[in-house]
């Protein structure tokens, strides 16, 4: 596995627009984040989780040392520490957050997405839930400027059923990965330039654990819940529900037909999330689609003000 | 599996800061309601830290309990689960406050 990038036979990302390498190690384009390790200072924090940010405190110490312990007693205890063969060894305190240099990068594109005034969606479900069935209908209703980036383990069809609309769409193929980084985004985003002022969707990969974690630097996380699932499942997968702005309930055209206590799962929702907003919609009979098309553009228009 | 791609990132920074000499302990911390397994972490750090100056390193790994607290009574209980409402009020949902740690707290390296 390459350290730098972390890809290795089958685990390869490929972005659309990627130009063929030939070696796994040889990284022309899309492993080149440019700027990836710059700390800039005056990123904005609009969510409510914390950036603290990697500062480093290292010492070097002699392991070779005597010293003395004094306990509440006041009996007085020495020893002396050897010094290991390898001689002296430094003790780098971090304090990093594990997914720093994600984050890092998410406020990056969320910058450059503020900077352009688009409006960045974040969707997450499990698979099948209804994510691009659901982009179809309201790319082609929106009225405003709009574009996608597709992530799927593997095929361009998604993609394809985005570019029918007319749309802008990019696919990102994450091989074995099972949910999308900031880092391809970042790509993503300087391959796709989105039309200033416009909507920006980003449908992740399908998988209710996997995508909560990473930031993509969005400005609204929205996840999808069918009816055709457990009204369960926001207990179940308590990660993804709770840092949802939105929940989408999709397919309700189908509630006739299955046993899905929607009592049941808002009570489950508002367990997760207290706060959140719960749309109904069917991209089928487009039951709900005027709902969620105003709250869009609300959104949208709270990007711009007249 | 994201925990494959967050040592992938625990790795990467590691290296970073060690630069050519050769890591020989990390210690993280993941909360108990991070989502992350500690247990997943320490399978792939082997896997991830393999052909680095990481590799052979000692992962340490703690992992503090999950802490909530109510809204409504103030009061804070620890938690299992992030989604637990208050043992005392019973309906109001618990406000996560601790648990959720997921940083790599120091590395040990050789001297350079």
């Amino acid at each position: 596995m390459c350290a730098t990038c972390g890809c290795s036979k089958g685990a390869k990302v490929t972005i659309e627009g990627d130009h063929e390498h030939a070696g796994a190690h040889e990284h022309a384009g899309a492993h080149e984040h440019a700027g990836a390790h710059e700390h800039s200072l005056a990123h904005e924090h609009t969510d409510d989780h914390e950036h603290s940010h990697a500062h480093e405190h290292s010492h070097a110490h002699e392991h070779s040392h005597a010293h003395e312990h004094t306990d509440e007693d006041g009996r007085v205890y020495s020893h002396t520490h050897g010094a290991p063969d390898r001689g002296p060894a430094e003790l780098a305190v971090l304090e990093a957050r594990l997914l720093e240099k994600n984050d890092r990068l998410a406020d990056r594109n969320r910058a450059w997405l503020a900077g352009r005034e688009v409006l960045a969606l974040n969707l997450m479900s499990s698979p099948g839930a209804g994510k691009t069935t659901l982009l179809v209908r309201a790319l082609s209703e929106l009225g405003l400027p709009a574009s996608v980036i597709e992530g799927d383990q593997a095929s361009s069809l998604d993609a394809d059923r985005i570019r029918e609309t007319g749309a802008p769409v990019l696919q990102i193929n994450t091989g074995t990965g099972c949910h999308l980084e900031a880092d391809m985004i970042a790509t993503a985003l300087e391959r796709l330039r989105p039309a200033f002022g416009s909507v920006l969707f980003i449908e992740n990969v399908g998988n209710l654990v996997c995508p909560s974690l990473f930031d993509l630097g969005e400005a609204v996380r929205v996840v999808l819940f069918s009816v055709t699932e457990g009204a369960d499942k926001p207990i179940k997968y308590p990660h993804m529900f709770r840092r949802a702005d939105v929940v989408l309930l999709t397919k309700i055209d189908l509630l006739p037909h299955v046993d899905f206590d929607e009592r049941a799962a808002l009570s489950a929702l508002r367990a997760a999330r207290p706060d959140v907003t719960v749309v109904r919609v069917s991209a089928r009979t487009g039951e709900g689609m005027p709902e969620l098309l105003s709250w869009l553009r609300d959104r949208h228009a709270a990007l711009h003000p007249t | 599996m994201h925990e494959l791609s967050l040592t992938r990132h625990v790795v990467s920074m590691v290296v970073e800061r060690a630069g050519a000499r050769r890591v020989t302990a990390v210690r993280l911390r993941i909360g108990r309601l991070s989502g992350v397994s500690a247990e997943a972490v320490r399978f792939a750090f082997d896997v991830c830290a393999r052909g680095t100056v990481a590799e052979g390193a000692r992962l340490l790994v703690v992992e503090p309990e999950g802490r909530g607290e109510c809204p409504a009574c103030g009061r804070s209980f620890p938690m299992e689960s992030v989604i637990e409402t208050c043992s005392f009020c019973r309906m109001t949902p618990l406000r996560v406050v601790g648990g959720e740690d997921m940083m790599i707290e120091s590395i040990e390296m050789e001297a350079g």
